[in-house]
């Protein structure tokens, strides 16, 4: 598989390190990371890098996960780009609010590094 | 980990306590791979120098608060990070976390409640002379469980 980039945007630095750590142990090899701590400072990483796939929190301050979906799909940065929902929100109204604003995948917390590679590795051409 | 249908109605609080345990051992053994037990609380005397709280808003209102002593966060951090070197500031972001995710574990599992219920994001206050006290003013749920040897204290305090 080729390396890729990923951003990961979360409000805890321990759970964006946890994310890291479970796409490594799917088996993706990651050739840059890069991390945001909320939906706003997301945007502006997606103004200097170009990333293959964003994981994405929902519960954040400043600019949360969902208006952040939505911005994407807005501003048309990150065309292409699929973006997972990593959420404590499990409810089926947030699961149809993020994947009607553009994501792509939804993993509830807490999760296992099995859900987070079957929910990933489609999403970048890859089996499960 | 939502259940299917839930476990448990709104008007049922007393069927709560199980359920929030559930919760809590769901998040421990997932998040870092470590078995907790319930415990009586009375067993230990709380040494709060880490509270982490989440509030809720709408079907459920009120607040869930998970403290510990300092220790136990840093413990705590280290075996999410699978990292020696955990720092107090990652003993909080560790505790606000675990607080946030086995608030919205429970509250999945929770019929009627998971679609009508918002989570505020953590907040972590530490040091070891805070008390904290909720406005809230029905029903709370407490429990306690042991993580590697030491407490954790869990409380859900809720609205009238």
């Amino acid at each position: 598989m080729d390396k890729i980039r990923a951003l990961i945007v979360d409000d805890s630095s321990v759970m964006r390190k946890i994310v890291e750590r479970s796409l490594r142990q799917s088996g993706i090899e990651l050739e840059k990371v890069v991390e945001a701590a909320n939906g706003s400072e997301a945007l502006a990483a997606l103004q200097s890098n170009v990333v293959d796939l964003i994981l994405c929190d929902i519960n954040m301050p400043v600019m949360d996960g969902l208006e952040f979906v939505r911005q994407v799909a807005t501003i048309g940065i990150a065309k292409g780009v699929p973006i997972v929902m990593i959420t404590t929100e499990g409810s089926e109204s947030h699961v149809v609010q993020a994947l009607s604003a553009g994501a792509r995948g939804y993993i509830r917390k807490p999760f296992t590094p099995d859900q987070v590679k079957e929910h990933v590795l489609p999403l970048l051409g890859k089996k499960p | 980990m939502s259940t299917a249908g839930g476990l448990a109605k709104r008007s049922h609080q007393e069927n709560w306590l199980p359920i929030l345990e559930l919760a809590i051992q769901e998040v421990f053994e997932i998040m870092l791979g470590c078995q907790v037990k319930p415990m009586a609380p009375s067993e230990h005397k709380a040494n709060a120098e880490f509270t982490a709280m989440v509030g809720l808003a709408g079907a459920l209102c009120g607040i869930m608060t998970v403290c510990c002593d300092a220790n136990t966060a840093r413990q705590i951090a280290t075996c999410m990070l699978r990292d020696e070197t955990s720092s107090e500031e990652h003993a909080a972001d560790a505790l606000g976390e675990i607080c946030n995710m086995i608030t919205g574990n429970f509250k999945n599992k929770l019929a009627g409640t998971d679609e009508q219920c918002m989570l505020s994001v953590p907040s972590v206050i530490s040091g070891g002379k805070h008390t904290f006290r909720s406005l809230a003013d029905g029903n709370s749920i407490e429990t306690a469980l042991l993580f590697e040897g030491e407490p954790v204290f869990v409380r859900l305090q809720l609205h009238s």
